[in-house]
């Protein structure tokens, strides 16, 4: 596969999982604001992108109309809405050869519904336009899991969006927990429901937790959004998801290169945590040092496989065998 | 909603392809015929709405330059085809076998010894002046002496019967995914008709391309690299790099993905460097090369044609061919044919002015309201003055230009291309079509049946380019012999 190809499918995939929970947060910061109607509500979510400098120059006041305007169609903003699913597609559009059509169609679908929303201003930044992304979104991922051969292409697309998918949630939790608790004498309490079952539910996960843990602790939360493993948007499935597609898609010294490392390194990491020792360590510092690592094992992935890289392949395969990896 | 009939067709003053003068079908295209009139009302005006949908969706478009936004345009499709008689297919056939041989034999000629100018059949100043000869190309050996592997020459049919070559393409030659595609969405659309007229498939193309592609490997290798070469999304035939691309099954890279090293040329691939054996390259001569070159060309690739030199990649086409695509060096192709065969063309070039000549030049500046005149590097339809359309002070223009610049121009008398039924509003008129049959060349020369039909849909217009208001038919090689066309359910 072209590193050019990989780099691309990769991006796509990172880009569609960032306009899910970017809708999935704003809509359930919608949801919450109904029954708490305040300014503080709305903060959150922009400290979350790390992009506070450029809202403060562009928009001063946290107000909804402000924040979800920027996080959803601000054309100029890298990290909106708009411009993530654009991102994607444009990515998409110049691997067109290597993506299923109805994969290259559905997000084609999914841009022209963004664009057309933002055309008619920030009330249609709404719920039922959140829920009409999330569908989108699971529409094309469903599409694409189900059309493309698990070869390197899917498995580009599958690190790129479970990576962006941990990094996401990691935002999340950090942003959420530094809000909601900023007084450690509360550590260990039954904290306000509402508003831990806001986080939970904007990664769709908390009739799952109820199942599993019934009350809401800060223990239970990190050990649910952070280390499980069967939760599809915990930060340690994520993590594993992504180790598992990058041990198959190969490269001459796949035993040993910088990104199998970091990646077993970090899911290790995960592996041998308990949620007392995160709490205790304090989750910030946790999350602020899970978030680094995370973005040096993307760097990893595109100096490993996107770069444009001298090293010889070992043995030259032939055009029929080539063919099936690609 | 009225039925189409072709009870008012109108078939005086062209040859028309589908119809004898008496309006009964020519041979072939009885049952396309019998089809269309039993057809309900609205029926195939729904299908040709059906398959411009299909069209759209499939996204074959191509990018007009200077359009605002370089918009994709979906290319304009009628619905019914162009038929070829079985007979009319074998006298194209072998003519272009004929004329590839030649011109490939010219090529080669003029980048070694040039004995076609020392023999005095070519002057030598027209050689000299002809834009396209790339002098880096001197003294080049392409495997197995091949130059043209993939040509499209265009074929027009003039009231007289007779089928003339207009130009050759052997640069970056396009439309063949055109072709591919418009046979597609047909046979989706009318099943039946396939089976019962006998139209030769053309669903082996890509197996056919590839193949030639890698019969011209570099040392005679077996399971070479092979790839196509693409400038990127925004050319306007880039729907077609990526076409082809996909049904050979081969990688499609831009000049960014390749790197030569140890005079050989690799592609940057997740797993390292991969070497590279065949280019199917759809990149200009000009913009091959940074090192060869033009010096800022952003789309090729450094060192490339060093590594052709040293005989360790092969190009197809191979960089010079496009000396052959000049306008007045198309004018001796006749000549080239007796030269390096020793035989009498099949297929005859339309009749030519060449101005450099005085005699020539003289009747054509007298006779400029009646020829298409035209320059000898411009393409589709540019450069060119249509004379019985043209007004006075165009033709005052272009006689400036051929007084300074004599060399570089031909005419030709105005042809009365031959019409194929077309679908106008509520009735059917007669369009102008040519036609653009598809050439390879690796161990042997090999013509794809039938080829790209343009057809000029602005009523009365001769100009059937993509750019200029044309569109495009199925073209039908109905061969009454053959019915084995099962082979092209698998495209």
């Amino acid at each position: 596969m072209l590193s050019r190809v990989g780099s691309s499918i990769y991006w796509m995939a990172r880009y569609v999982e960032r306009a899910e929970n970017l809708a999935r947060f704003i809509d359930v910061t919608l949801n919450v604001i109904l029954d708490h109607s305040t300014e503080e509500q709305w903060e959150p979510l922009v400290r979350a992108t790390g992009d506070e400098e450029y809202f403060d120059k562009h928009y001063g006041a946290f107000t909804s109309e402000n924040v979800r305007h920027f996080l959803t169609f601000d054309r100029d903003y890298s990290n909106s809405i708009l411009s993530s699913v654009s991102m994607a597609r444009e990515n998409a559009r110049t691997v067109r050869e290597a993506i299923s059509s109805e994969a290259w169609e559905t997000l084609n679908e999914f841009y022209l519904y963004v664009k057309n929303a933002a055309a008619t201003g920030v009330t249609s930044a709404n719920s039922e336009f959140f829920t009409g992304v999330k569908k989108f979104s699971h529409l094309f991922g469903g599409i694409f899991d189900s059309t493309m051969s698990r070869d390197k292409g899917w498995h580009f697309a599958n690190i790129g969006r479970y990576l962006e998918r941990a990094d996401k949630i990691s935002r999340i939790l950090d942003v959420k927990y530094f809000t909601l608790l900023p007084n450690v004498a509360a550590i260990g309490t039954t904290v306000d429901d509402l508003l831990w079952s806001s986080v939970l539910r904007s990664v769709s996960g908390f009739e799952m937790f109820r199942k599993q843990y019934h009350t809401i602790t800060i223990h239970r939360i990190v050990d649910f959004l952070v280390l499980n493993t069967r939760f599809p948007r915990a930060i340690h499935y994520c993590v594993r998801t992504a180790g598992d597609s990058l041990s198959q898609v190969g490269g001459p010294e796949c035993e040993s290169n910088q990104a199998l490392l970091l990646v077993a390194e970090i899911e290790g990491h995960l592996a041998n945590t308990h949620n007392e020792t995160i709490i205790n360590g304090g989750l910030h510092e946790f999350i602020d040092a899970l978030q680094i690592s995370l973005n040096g094992l993307g760097t990893a992935i595109n100096d490993t496989y996107f770069s444009r890289r001298r090293t010889r392949t070992n043995t030259r395969m032939s055009q029929s065998q080539r063919s099936l990896s690609h | 909603m009225t039925n189409l009939t072709f009870d008012a067709y109108d078939t005086t003053g062209y040859f028309d392809e589908m119809f004898l003068e008496d309006r009964s079908p020519r041979q072939g295209a009885e049952r396309l015929l019998q089809r269309i009139n039993s057809l309900p009302p609205g029926e195939l005006r729904a299908r040709q709405q059906e398959i411009e949908s299909a069209l759209l969706r499939m996204g074959i478009t191509f990018t007009v330059y200077g359009d605002q936004a370089g918009t994709e345009k979906i290319f304009p499709f009628d619905v019914i085809p162009r038929i070829v008689q079985a007979s009319d297919w074998r006298h194209i056939e072998a003519g272009l076998k004929q004329r590839i041989n030649a011109l490939n034999k010219f090529i080669d000629d003029v980048y070694h010894d040039q004995l076609i100018v020392k023999d005095e059949i070519l002057p030598r100043e027209i050689l000299e002046k002809a834009k396209s000869f790339r002098p880096q190309c001197i003294g080049l050996n392409p495997p197995k002496g091949i130059w043209c592997h993939i040509t499209g020459t265009d074929l027009v049919r003039h009231t007289d019967g007779a089928i003339y070559v207009l130009e050759d393409n052997l640069r970056c030659p396009s439309g063949v995914s055109y072709v591919l595609q418009n046979r597609l969405v047909m046979k989706r659309s009318f099943p039946q008709l396939f089976t019962d007229s006998g139209v030769r498939p053309v669903v082996n193309y890509p197996s056919q391309l590839f193949q030639t592609l890698s019969s011209v490997a570099p040392h005679g290798m077996s399971d070479p690299t092979v790839v196509v070469l693409t400038p990127g999304i925004y050319n306007s035939a880039y729907y077609e790099h990526s076409f082809l691309a996909q049904q050979m099954g081969v990688p499609l890279v831009q000049g960014e993905d390749l790197v030569v090293e140890n005079d050989r040329v690799y592609m940057f691939t997740t797993d390292g460097l991969e070497q590279v054996d065949v280019i199917y390259r759809r990149i200009d001569d000009d913009f091959l090369d940074p090192e060869s070159f033009r010096p800022d060309s952003m789309l090729g690739v450094p060192g490339l044609l060093n590594v052709y030199r040293k005989g360790n990649v092969a190009l197809c086409n191979a960089p010079g061919t496009g000396v052959a695509d000049d306008k007045v060096i198309y004018a001796y192709v006749p000549d080239m044919i007796r030269y390096y065969l020793d035989q009498e063309p099949i297929l005859p070039n339309v009749p030519t002015y060449i101005c450099q000549r005085e005699e020539d030049r003289k009747y054509v500046l007298a006779h400029l309201g009646e020829l298409v005149v035209k320059a000898a590097n411009e393409a589709g339809g540019y450069g060119m003055l249509v004379g019985p359309h043209s007004t006075l002070d165009e033709q005052r223009e272009f006689a400036q230009r051929i007084e300074a610049d004599p060399r570089n121009y031909i005419a030709q008398p105005t042809l009365s291309l031959s019409r194929v039924p077309t679908m106008v509003g509520d009735h059917f008129e007669g369009r102008h079509v040519d036609l653009r049959p598809y050439v390879l060349y690796g161990d042997s020369i090999w013509v794809l049946p039938g080829g790209l039909t343009r057809v000029a849909l602005k009523k009365g217009s001769l100009v059937v380019n993509s750019s200029q208001g044309g569109g495009s038919k199925d073209t039908w090689v109905v061969d009454i012999q053959r019915t084995d066309t099962a082979d092209d359910s698998s495209i």
